[in-house]
């Protein structure tokens, strides 16, 4: 079953759409006749052609200067709405698509479900599938009310795939009424150096949790051993917390999803937190002290044992045979 | 300055939630505790009160049964007062109509020039409450900051982003979210902990806040929990001890996956 319109909030970054945005058009050309996308930013026209080789035959543009893209891309979405009509607008669970979901919510005085991993279309019904308790137990809630629905998707809940479409129509909007909303200007970006691939879309990611004893010890394991596999570096959320890596490298239910080739957790014990961040991952592979962990219990390959006596010697092994 | 921080008092996370099955939310009778995203907000405000040279914390949170014990952790530390908000009618509330009784509340609050949060809940996550709360008081939000200055009428954040952080800047009075680790939060003293006691908590009910029973709740909702269900679990595999000797396995199945 499809509906009439859908759409999706995209977001790019470096002139290219993120992989979330094309995760969900692919989705969007599953369950709607029509897909079209939102989009606040300057450089529509670089974006165009591949929002419509996923699926958008048309991009609603506004740029958004220099204040937050998803206050501006809210309001876009807001004054749109009554004339275009979508049944539904997807928005990736990312840090500007909160902010344009949020906003969105309160123009229309919509109801939002987020943190979805599925999305599905029934008739007139459409739900919104959330995993809760650490990933055990699937939540499946159905959209009652007005149109448009508002769902927020966690990154890597579908695949991408091309669709095949020519590049998407750009129709441009120049005056959007932000309000106080907009004097939040940004007045500088810092972009921090990162080696190899990022979190998201690495196929080996390399997460460290309290069980590494201290902040010091993130680096020479955690981060040396992703370096080595070529992976990202991740965390849990107890060392987020404690101060010891930043909130962007969070792994779990209030942090990132991911799904990589291989996940490897070391010294974490595997609170649900956690698990729903990274169960999807096709290997996973444990190193913690405790026997007992939950961690092991999800794991492919565990090892019970000191992270900093294994990992030492797991890297130099690597680094001999590269 | 005066800053009202939005605080949630969550089932215990260390204990096993459980859904209601005649209501499918979660079953929150139990004691509950300051949620711990939450303590960075607080210990923020704190300090920034205090650079400021003056003016309120003021705690602001909605829970069920009148329940407190989570604001006298948040009192203790520091905070001066609290706006609790609580009434059947809003079991079952979604995030929009969450946003709707804490922007009310903050206005009940009084006189606030700066709003603080985090990110999003240990326990419902939903994450678009701080955007929520902001349009409704039609205030500027700055989202995810790791770190806040104020001076000259202004708040300036270091926002994360993904290819590392922006400078965003806005005039007050604004809404600013937090997140994790951004402050090491103090604990309370025994000396907070007794004054805390005494501090005020003034309880509101929805219409107080001037709001309908059909925005909050369920009917404020708008939605319908369709399944709850088990989701496919995942086995576990192969698990060793190591004795010198385990990262050679780890090197073998790396191998094998064809990772190297």
């Amino acid at each position: 079953m499809t509906l009439p319109k859908v759409w999706v909030y995209a977001e790019a970054a470096d002139g290219k759409p993120t992989s979330a945005t094309l995760e969900l058009l692919t989705k969007a050309r599953e369950i709607g006749d029509t897909v079209e996308a939102v989009y606040a930013g300057a450089d529509a026209d670089a974006v165009a052609p591949q929002l419509g080789e996923y699926g958008a035959t048309k991009v609603h543009a506004v740029d958004h200067g220099s204040s937050l893209s998803g206050v501006v891309g809210g309001a876009l979405l807001a004054q749109l709405v009554a004339d275009q009509q979508p049944d539904l607008i997807v928005f990736a669970q990312s840090y500007d698509g909160r902010d344009a979901l949020g906003r969105l919510s309160v123009r229309l005085d919509r109801p939002v479900l987020t943190n979805g991993n599925a999305i599905d279309v029934n008739g007139d019904t459409v739900t919104v599938s959330t995993a809760v308790f650490g990933g055990n137990t699937i939540v499946t809630t159905a959209f009652e009310g007005e149109k448009p629905y508002l769902a927020g998707i966690r990154p890597k809940s579908f695949a991408a795939e091309p669709g095949g479409g020519g590049a998407a129509e750009v129709a441009k909007v120049d005056n959007v009424d932000v309000g106080r909303a907009g004097e939040a200007q940004v007045l500088d970006h810092h972009v921090e150096e990162q080696e190899g691939p990022k979190l998201e879309d690495a196929e080996v990611v390399v997460s460290g949790g309290r069980g590494l004893g201290s902040a010091e010890a993130y680096e020479p394991l955690v981060e040396e051993l992703a370096k080595v596999l070529k992976g990202a570096s991740g965390a849990s959320r107890a060392i987020v917390d404690a101060g010891w890596v930043p909130y962007s490298k969070q792994v779990g239910q209030t942090g990132k999803t991911v799904k990589p080739k291989v996940y490897i957790a070391i010294g974490i014990s595997g609170a649900t937190q956690h698990m729903v961040g990274m169960k999807g991952s096709d290997n996973i592979i444990a190193i913690n002290k405790d026997p007992e962990a939950p961690i092991f219990g999800v794991a492919d390959l565990g090892i019970v044992g000191d992270a900093s006596k294994v990992v030492p010697k797991l890297i130099e092994a690597l680094k001999a045979k590269s | 300055m005066n800053i009202a921080v939005c605080v949630k008092q969550i089932p215990d996370p260390a204990v096993p939630g459980e859904l209601d099955p005649e209501t499918k939310t979660l079953k929150r009778e139990g004691k509950l505790i300051l949620d711990d995203s939450d303590a960075y907000g607080v210990e923020m405000a704190l300090q920034l009160a205090d650079t400021a040279g003056g003016g309120d914390v003021t705690l602001v949170s909605m829970a069920p049964n009148d329940e407190v014990s989570g604001l006298r952790t948040a009192l203790a530390m520091g905070a001066a007062k609290a706006v609790l908000v609580s009434d059947p009618a809003l079991q079952g509330s979604d995030s929009l109509s969450t946003a709707k009784v804490l922007a009310k509340a903050i206005e009940r609050a009084g006189e606030v020039d700066l709003v603080i949060t985090a990110t999003e809940s240990t326990d419902g996550y939903t994450g678009t409450i701080p955007a929520q709360i902001a349009e409704l008081l039609g205030w500027p939000s700055l989202t995810f900051a790791k770190q806040i200055e104020v001076g000259d009428g202004k708040v300036k954040i270091q926002r994360q982003t993904e290819a590392g952080y922006d400078i965003v800047e806005a005039p007050l009075p604004a809404v600013v979210s937090v997140t994790a680790g951004v402050v090491e939060p103090r604990y309370p003293s025994f000396k907070g902990i007794m004054a805390a006691k005494n501090k005020p908590v003034d309880q509101a009910k929805t219409a107080d806040l001037g709001l309908a029973d059909d925005q909050v709740g369920w009917k404020g909702a708008r939605q319908k929990i369709e399944s709850i269900e088990a989701a496919p679990e995942r086995q576990a595999g192969e698990k060793i001890e190591d004795e010198g000797d385990a990262h050679e396995r780890v090197v073998a199945f790396l191998e094998q996956l064809k990772v190297i």
